[in-house]
């Protein structure tokens, strides 16, 4: 049934233009959308898989590239029991082509010309829509403050590591700090521990500065995070979030 | 359909779970949390719950009050618009219809609200009739806060963001105002064998 509102969100072929191998468990397709409508840093895609006898099966995934980019960018994470993420990553080769519609949401969103001081978390392929916010910004030449936490299992399981090297040695305003829970390489000397209200102390802005968060990855990781903050009488409407599945078993 | 995805075979669910997944839906056994932002604490001691807007005298219950009220016990499928589907969830709660006994009001239409400041907007007939609660347990235990406890709403025939976490009350109103996610590209109404998740659906 059609309803009211501005437009409908139809599927669309995407074909896969390249594919960037991230980490040993996860992929990022870039795609070729004709007629993409463009979308905000932080938006995800519906991405549909039809079998040969009609079958399908509909995941979401968080856009990666900026809005500047003219092609559309996921980053998928295998999960080797699911359904669709062991199709992205490791059947789909360059040239295939991928149903998806899209862009779905307007709440955790991050526009440029937003001045406030940004702070982001991640967890893991929580990165993702963040991701697609610093590329954003770096794409607009916005200046504005910005700290990124990421914690990671291990260094290599760290997604974008060079591009958020280069992000952050470009003395525009942004630092990167990570957090390696599980196994650190010799000689690291950054954090080796989960998300903690020093940590956070440590990497989040001032309260009065009047900052804006946004904090994604797994469902315990994002509770954490956002629930030190309010402790820490952060706004709570100034912190945004989006959970990925408690087990992530089933994308 | 025209487009088949290359290699794609699928994991097929089972033939007897088929016929109550709706379109797009997959099943999970687990129960993900979803929210936009922190999740709100609030002890019972605090907790109220209103029935207000279109009405000649608003409602108000303080959480022992509100847990005197007749409760039931259901058992239902949920439907997340971010694809997943858990069938046969247990819940405890006092029906809707116990809610809005003896309210006499001309509005058809309700926005529920939450502590925390979300909203969303429901139809009055998609509340009444036995198909909405205001649930305090699942599983037979009280509700965890990340799954909207104290209290939720739960419209399990629509999808699951229209069952409102943290709920302390239902606005009666005569026109359909879009809430939270209805503001936020996903659709009025929210009919998943329909498959109405965003604008235009």
């Amino acid at each position: 049934m059609s309803s009211r509102g501005p437009r409908l969100l139809e599927w669309r072929l995407g074909t896969v233009a390249e594919l960037v191998q991230e980490t040993p468990r996860v992929a990022s397709l870039v795609l070729d959308v004709p007629d993409w409508q463009g979308h905000l840093a932080g938006q995800h895609v519906d991405v549909r898989l039809t079998a040969d006898d009609g079958y399908q099966a509909q995941r979401s995934y968080s856009i990666a590239s900026a809005p500047e980019d003219p092609r559309l960018a996921i980053t998928v994470e295998r999960l080797d029991d699911g359904e669709v993420s062991p199709y992205l990553v490791g059947e789909v080769r360059k040239g295939d082509k991928v149903e998806l519609r899209g862009p779905i949401g307007g709440y955790f969103v991050w526009r440029a010309t937003d001045a406030r001081p940004l702070l982001l978390v991640a967890g893991g392929s929580g990165i993702v829509p963040l991701m697609a916010m610093l590329r954003h910004r770096a794409a607009a030449h916005s200046t504005t403050p910005t700290r990124l936490l990421y914690s990671s299992r291990s260094l290599d399981d760290v997604i974008y590591r060079a591009e958020l090297e280069r992000l952050a040695s470009a003395s525009d305003g942004v630092t990167v700090t990570h957090t390696l829970t599980r196994m650190q390489p010799p000689g690291w000397k950054g954090y080796a521990r989960r998300i903690d209200r020093a940590m956070l102390a440590e990497v989040c802005w001032p309260k009065d500065q009047m900052p804006i968060t946004y904090i994604c990855g797994p469902t315990p990781m994002v509770e954490g995070a956002a629930t030190l903050l309010v402790d820490m009488a952060f706004d709570p409407a100034s912190i945004k979030t989006e959970r990925f599945g408690a087990t992530g078993g089933s994308s | 359909m025209s487009f088949i995805s290359r290699g794609f075979r699928g994991k097929r669910r089972d033939v007897a779970a088929a016929g109550r997944v709706p379109p797009g839906q997959y099943v999970v056994d687990d129960f993900p949390v979803l929210s936009a932002g922190p999740t709100p604490r609030i002890p019972v001691a605090e907790w109220n719950f209103v029935v207000e807007g279109e009405i000649d005298e608003p409602k108000k219950w303080t959480w022992d009050e509100f847990r005197k009220l007749s409760t039931e016990q259901v058992t239902k499928d949920i439907h997340c618009v971010t694809k997943w589907t858990k069938l046969d969830t247990a819940w405890t709660g006092v029906s809707v219809d116990t809610i809005l006994e003896g309210v006499d009001t001309a509005a058809e239409y309700i926005v529920a609200f939450s502590y925390g400041g979300y909203t969303t907007n429901l139809p009055l007939e998609d509340v009444t009739g036995g198909k909405a609660w205001v649930a305090f347990e699942f599983d037979g235990q009280p509700l965890h806060p990340e799954h909207g406890g104290p209290a939720r709403l739960l419209v399990p025939h629509l999808y699951f963001w229209k069952s409102a976490k943290w709920v302390r009350g239902l606005r009666l109103v005569n026109e359909n105002q879009p809430g939270f996610w209805e503001s936020n590209g996903y659709h009025m109404y929210g009919d998943p064998w329909r498959e109405q998740r965003y604008w235009g659906d």
